[in-house]
């Protein structure tokens, strides 16, 4: 009896793994299906080169470059604001906070990667926006800056909670020989125990990277949605989770326009795949080395 | 006896849905007729409980498909059918039918503190197509425009587009938001903005601005002298008849289009 236990929960753990991979590559063979029929309209050169995106126009355009450079700006923007940030609050709580303080910090930033992304998007709209308008005395709210700001503010808890954590594996011993050969607290955390930890530290930034890069909600409702190259921050632009979520409904099933948003699904899908390849790397170097 | 009460109910349980069946519409389409469809199939349900109906959006272009497929019995759609999808539909056996359900205005709107109370088609196109870029020249404060616009694939782009821009291309610079809502509220908060939404859509927060001289209004849009403005449409194949003809006779009656004005939409009589 036992042994007919053991083996059925063998099985059942072996068939939800097996659905799981079966989903991903269910999904990867749709993307591709779907996406791959747009290099018979337009070629892969005029795709991914050229700044028209004009989707429903007559005749339309299908480049996507502004929309690529859309994605980038917002996420490299993203990281210049949370990076400073979410390392800074790790090394507070990790290194300089008592253990009260840190009891109480670090739920509070985690509670921040619970608050769902269209309250992030709402508070972009209603808040942010006008607030930029005042301050900069900008013509529109609705730019890439404040995409910028609100992503960067929801990549801080990755950032924060999983640099934490490497820093915070790395052994008392380090810390107290760098103490005992006279190094303050200063030295210390940047010289050996930052660089010590350096793995998990570039392991977050790349899934925060993952992860403003694939947010839609936030960017449909605060980056205004342009299809240029802005020029600076204070222009609108238009990523391509943006695209593909606000177009994909009211477009007819098989046209051209919906196979290039399955398109730019697949350079998505190979910027984030290439992304989690890198953060695989990263973390599997830091297994060896421990 | 008392068993036999029971299997007897349970037998009528399980056959009820078997009478019922036949007694089902499904209709599918544009986003923008979707409250219209909403709203009077609930009522409709409600006056004649053995009736089913099932509505979805998906999109102008979606209800004009499933009327090709015959997969739906209504399509709904926001523009006109076109006729390469006459001609397909034909193909199939199938002669979609065109019920003017409602009308629509499209109002253009700018921020409250906007003084300009008066714009031309012509000034509009400019305005869009980025020949125009500064308040000033329209007779205004000297302040940048900030353009607003729907996303492409959305109706009401469609009808703004053809009626309006004539199909020429909007400024890539352009904001393009997803929603009727969201272009009201955001020029509610943008001083320079300009945009377009459904009438059903205004709030008191922002000015509509008169298109040549004429207002947009339940008057000016029924004698067709407000000139962004268009009808909804419910496609069938053939005239409708049956139960699909007992629906689009109660959306068409008195109490259906009074139900079609508190959805902000404009009645057809």
């Amino acid at each position: 009896m036992n042994k007919f236990k053991e083996t059925m929960f063998k099985s059942i753990t072996y068939v939800a793994s097996l659905f799981t991979i079966l989903a991903l590559f269910g999904i990867i063979f749709s993307l591709f299906s779907e996406g791959i029929p747009i290099l018979k309209i337009i070629n892969f050169k005029d795709f991914l080169g050229s700044t028209a995106w004009h989707p429903t126009s007559n005749p339309p355009d299908f480049g996507i470059l502004a929309l690529i450079i859309g994605s980038l700006v917002v996420t490299v923007g993203a990281l210049v604001i949370s990076i400073p940030l979410g390392l800074g609050s790790a090394i507070y709580i990790s290194e300089i906070a008592g253990q009260r303080t840190k009891e109480i910090i670090k739920p509070i930033i985690e509670l921040l990667a619970g608050i769902p992304s269209v309250v992030y998007g709402l508070f972009g709209m209603a808040f942010l926006s006008p607030f930029l308008i005042k301050v900069f005395g900008i013509p529109t709210g609705l730019n890439a800056l404040s995409a910028s700001i609100i992503l960067g503010i929801m990549v801080v808890p990755i950032i924060s909670s999983m640099s934490e954590d490497a820093l915070s594996t790395v052994p008392k011993s380090l810390r107290e020989a760098s103490l005992a050969l006279g190094a303050n607290r200063w030295e210390t955390i940047m010289r050996v125990v930052l660089p010590a930890a350096r793995s998990g530290v570039l392991g977050s930034i790349i899934l925060g990277f993952g992860r403003a890069i694939g947010e839609t909600m936030v960017v449909i409702m605060v980056a205004g949605g342009a299809a240029q190259i802005p020029s600076s921050l204070f222009e609108p632009v238009r990523p391509m989770t943006a695209a593909i979520a606000s177009e994909m409904g009211e477009t007819a099933f098989g046209s051209p326009h919906f196979h290039a948003l399955f398109g730019i699904a697949v350079v998505l899908f190979f910027i984030t795949f290439i992304t989690n390849l890198i953060t695989e790397f990263v973390f599997r170097k830091k297994r060896n080395q421990t | 006896m008392k068993k036999t009460i029971l299997v007897l109910a349970l037998l009528a349980l399980i056959a009820f849905p078997i009478f019922a069946k036949g007694q089902k519409i499904t209709i599918s389409g544009s986003t923008t007729v979707l409250p219209i469809a909403q709203a009077t199939a609930e009522i409709f349900m409600d006056k004649n409980p053995e009736i089913n109906i099932s509505v979805r959006g998906g999109g102008s272009s979606v209800g004009i498909a499933g009327i090709m497929a015959g997969t739906v019995d209504i399509g709904d759609a926001s523009r006109h059918i076109q006729t390469k999808e006459i001609v397909a539909a034909r193909e199939n056996g199938i002669n979609p039918y065109e019920n003017v359900v409602a009308n629509d205005g499209i109002a253009i709107v700018v921020h409250k503190n906007n003084p300009i109370k008066n714009l031309t088609i012509q000034q509009i196109k400019d305005i869009y197509t980025g020949k125009i870029s500064n308040w000033k020249e329209v007779g205004g404060p000297a302040m940048p425009i900030v353009v607003i616009s729907r996303d492409v694939s959305s109706g009401t782009f469609e009808v703004f587009n053809s009626l309006v821009l004539g199909g020429a291309q909007a400024i890539d610079g352009a904001l393009m938001l997803a929603s009727n809502n969201a272009v009201v509220s955001t020029i509610a908060s943008t001083p320079g903005a300009i945009g377009y939404a459904g009438l059903g859509y205004i709030t008191e927060n922002v000015n509509i601005v008169k298109v040549n001289n004429v207002m947009p209004s339940k008057r000016t849009i029924q004698d067709k002298t407000y000139p962004v403005a268009r009808t909804l449409h419910m496609y069938t194949n053939g005239a409708p008849k049956g139960l699909v003809k007992e629906y689009i006779d109660f959306i068409l009656s008195d109490e259906g289009q009074a139900i079609i004005e508190e959805q902000g939409f404009i009645s057809v009589k």
